[in-house]
């Protein structure tokens, strides 16, 4: 019997900064897997990773950016997406994603998230949404659902959740999908469709978070949660983002919602200002060499 | 290097200080600015927003000023210079921001064009009221570099002054200037470009894999790349080490803000720009800033008119304060005098500084409008006695 | 040599202008120094309007226009509003048709010129501010006429240009005009009611 020597290459390790191993998500946290579908779906596409950029915002969620080995900026709360608007503009040549949580983009980020959208800005977003804050120790958010339990509802949330995906379809987001962590292989698809889009592109993902929101409302553990995912999801292309409202308990509607042709906010700001605008080609370089004289 | 002529508005203009600002940031080589609509800096944005495009650049008008405040930043690590203007209550907002600049050590510009306050205040009357938020209006401990310009014309050479200071120390630089000397029209001369020195922006000169993002040499300041060049940045607002990763302890906190102290606290002297006159003989030193400054060159003829030895200092660069020159300066004379249109901020370390050494007179002012002369004469006359 | 002026009147008059050209002529085409300030209010539109300008032949400090030397009135609410600020024996120059003066006025010496009347004359009302502004020229000699004149080159589209340059005249004229034939300066040229109208 011969012994070979076995080297494990996990397909997507050049895309994770090896030295910021092990992250500090929780065993059984669904951000981790996004991220695997997430790295899939930029190697399956030949994007060129030297001009890709990944910017978070702060909490569980925020910390994507720095695991990635791709130019990752992990801004202040809630202004990922302004500060991903500023990459763009600076240097349209990159494909700008901007990876956060719920607690993140939606409720201190809310401003930005629907006028990003508005503008058709060219980026995507991923928002992880775990129902909860995680990082500060899960309090209520604004897409915690229907009377859960968090610290700061202790009583149970009394507070409406809002849907995402209704909200940046709305403001004119191009793209708009949704899946869960169980959803792996479909996430991946999803997510090499949007990375190949122009314009506002926006992936929600629920994701279990067994140390806050599932403890605190008795809804097992993480297996627990992909169970519940699987039963209770349906899938729903195309779906009217007003009937794919999350309530508790019930049906989780999934699939790609919106998928329309907008023009993105450059594009139509070329259009717009045509010849008011000018190319402005970098100064040349001072000649080296005075050229012809030999010959002349 | 040198400014590049195609934006480079030269010749001689009559134009107000805000439209002066506009042209010293296209002269710095901003060609890419964000902001959101404020009186009395919004003439800034205005003529950006018509002037960026004919060089290839663009004004965003964002949802507020936290976003202002951050796109530029976004701006500046894909590569551009850039900067936002706001005026009181949008300076408020912006104080995340100026914290985050100061930790990613990016090079960027906050034009801060003061009205009265405090809140909605007096949105077109002039005041200095928001001299110690532009020195400590984030939250923790950073240092900023604060400029104050007096004329239209210093609004168009300091704007480019702030600029290179910002990316010489890699701070976010504070431009102080005032609703009076914003909306004030006088003439303005820019120089042609190949007259206009421009800091540039020091590129990292080890390639990817051995550079590393922030790693400061003998100046302390590092050295800078863009995303989309492959380098792998990892920018964070965390505390974080030489390669920008998270170091949530005691000690990269120690070396991370100790360094961001002392690249600008080493540079004090280059930093201490003043226009200083009649200091050797002086009983009596007004040291002002900004508008206030033009207001109490006349009060100090005035009291020189009176037969009073009164010498003139005229703070340029407010923060870092010039501690050392104020310092030497109170040992050798009666009385500091400082007007100021707040009800007495930076005269708070104009006291610190001279340390008991001589008399320190305030003359606050709660802004809407500039001293009367004869205010600050009053209280260089008190000096005097 | 330090005068203090204000040009004031209702939005829509083109004061602004006004005040930019004089200050433009003194400080790029006479080599002298001007500070321009004008008074913001909420309104957008309506209301008064008005830009103050201090012109000197040293740098000016002081930015304010405190105690005028010449108030150019262009609406009876400025008139109202502004005549108060200037000086004992200044200048006031009004817009005679729209500005009725009362005894504010009376230890002013006081000029005034059918300003919008001339300039329909022309054919555009518009120009009422530059022939207002060879009017305070001819009449103030503050401001040069040559340097004015280029300074409303400066300021104007080019194809009102010649319409511009005809008004200024227009207003200049007519202040030679009105020195020639008045009583000698420092006297009033239009009646001031001696009592105010209540």
């Amino acid at each position: 019997m011969s012994t070979t020597e076995l080297h494990v290459h996990n397909p997507v390790e050049d895309l994770l900064r090896q030295d910021r191993v092990p992250t500090i998500w929780c065993p059984g946290c669904g951000i981790g897997t996004t991220v695997n579908s997430f790295a899939h779906a930029l190697l399956g596409q030949q994007i060129n990773l030297q001009k890709t950029a990944i910017v978070s915002g702060i909490g569980c969620s925020g910390r994507v950016s720095g695991y990635m080995n791709l130019d990752s900026f992990h801004t202040t709360h809630g202004r990922a997406i302004p500060f991903a608007t500023g990459l763009k503009l600076a240097n349209p040549e990159l494909t700008v994603i901007v990876y956060s949580g719920d607690g993140d983009l939606t409720s201190i980020g809310g401003n930005h998230l629907i006028h990003a959208a508005r503008r058709n800005m060219d980026i995507m977003v991923v928002c992880v949404n775990n129902m909860i804050y995680a990082m500060t120790g899960g309090q209520a958010a604004a897409t915690t659902p229907g009377a859960s339990n968090s610290t700061t509802t202790p009583y149970g949330a009394f507070e409406p959740e809002l849907n995402m995906a209704q909200l940046v379809d709305a403001a004119g987001a191009c793209f708009v999908a949704r899946w869960t962590a169980f959803h792996v292989m479909q996430l991946e698809r999803t997510m090499a469709k949007a990375l190949k889009k122009k314009g506002f592109r926006f992936i929600e993902i629920l994701s279990p978070c067994p140390t806050y929101y599932q403890r605190k409302n008795n809804m097992g553990d993480a297996l627990a949660a992909m169970v519940d995912y699987k039963k209770r999801s349906k899938i729903k292309n195309g779906c009217p983002t007003w009937e794919t409202a999350l309530e508790p308990g019930g049906e989780i509607v999934v699939g790609e919602f919106v998928d329309r042709e907008r023009e993105d906010y450059l594009t139509r700001m070329r259009r717009q200002l045509g010849s008011h605008y000018s190319e402005f080609p970098p100064q040349p370089e001072e000649q080296e060499s005075e050229g012809c004289e030999k010959e002349c | 290097m040198k400014a590049d002529q195609r934006c480079v508005m030269t010749g001689t203009h009559f134009i107000n200080g805000d439209a002066a600002c506009c042209e010293g940031a296209l002269s710095a080589g901003a060609r890419f600015a964000a902001g959101y609509p404020i009186t009395p800096s919004t003439e800034i944005v205005e003529r950006f927003a018509a002037r960026a495009p004919q060089v290839g650049g663009l004004f965003i008008q964002m949802e507020d000023e936290l976003a202002s405040s951050i796109a530029i930043q976004g701006m500046v690590w894909g590569g551009q210079k850039s900067f936002t203007v706001t005026s009181g209550p949008g300076y408020s907002l912006m104080m995340e921001h100026i914290g985050l600049a100061a930790i990613s050590e990016t090079p960027c510009v906050f034009v801060d064009v003061q009205r009265g306050g405090p809140s909605t205040g007096l949105p077109t009357l002039p005041a200095q009221g928001d001299m110690m938020q532009a020195r400590f209006g984030s939250h923790g401990d950073y240092v900023t570099i604060a400029i104050c310009p007096n004329s239209p014309q210093e609004c168009y050479d300091l704007t480019v002054k702030c600029f290179n200071l910002a990316e010489k120390f890699r701070v976010p630089v504070m431009f102080m200037m005032d609703e009076c000397v914003g909306h004030m029209t006088e003439k303005v001369v820019i120089p042609p470009a190949e007259e206009i020195d421009l800091y540039p922006r020091r590129h990292a000169s080890k390639p990817p894999g051995e550079f590393q993002l922030f790693e400061a040499g003998e100046e302390l300041v590092p050295e800078m790349a863009h995303a989309g060049e492959g380098y792998k940045l990892y920018v964070t607002g965390l505390t974080h080490d030489k390669r920008g990763y998270p170091a949530l302890n005691p000690a990269a906190q120690r070396e991370l803000v100790g360094r961001l102290f002392e690249k600008i606290r080493r540079a004090q002297d280059e930093l201490t720009m003043v226009e200083a006159e009649g200091l050797e003989d002086a009983d009596v030193v007004v040291v002002s800033y900004g508008i206030t400054s033009r207001v109490a060159q006349k009060a100090i003829q005035a009291a020189r008119d009176k037969g009073l030895k009164v010498g003139k200092l005229r703070l340029i660069c407010v923060w870092p304060f010039p501690e050392k020159l104020i310092r030497e300066l109170a040992g050798k004379v009666k009385a500091l005098v400082m007007p100021e249109l707040n009800m007495g901020q930076v005269v708070l370390e104009l006291e610190r500084c001279a340390g008991g050494q001589c008399k320190v007179i305030g003359v606050p002012h709660p802004g809407g409008t500039v001293h009367k002369p004869v205010e600050i004469l009053e209280a260089i006359e008190r000096g005097a006695r | 040599m330090l005068k203090e002026l204000r040009i004031a009147g209702f939005g829509g008059q083109g004061v602004i202008l006004a005040a930019h050209i004089l200050g433009r002529a003194v400080s790029i085409h006479e080599g002298g120094y001007a500070t321009m300030t004008q008074n913001y209010g909420p309104e957008a539109r309506g209301g008064a309007a008005s830009a103050a300008l201090v012109v000197s032949d040293q740098p000016v400090l002081y930015p304010y226009a405190v105690s005028l030397d010449v108030l150019v009135a262009m609406s009876s609410e400025a008139y109202t509003r502004f005549v108060p600020e200037v000086r004992e024996g200044g200048m006031l120059l009004v817009e005679e048709d729209l500005v009725p003066l009362d005894q504010k006025a009376q230890h002013l010496r006081v000029y005034g010129i059918p300003a919008t009347r001339l300039a329909e004359e022309l054919g555009k009302k518009m120009v009422l501010n530059v022939i207002m502004v060879g009017f305070f020229c001819a009449i103030t000699g503050i401001v040069v006429r040559d340097a004015a004149m280029k300074s409303v080159k400066d300021a104007v589209p080019a194809r009102f240009l010649d319409l511009n340059l005809k008004a200024f005249e227009r207003g200049y004229e007519y202040g030679v005009e009105l020195l020639a034939k008045g009583p000698a300066k420092g006297e009033q040229q239009m009646a001031v009611p001696q009592e105010a109208e209540v």
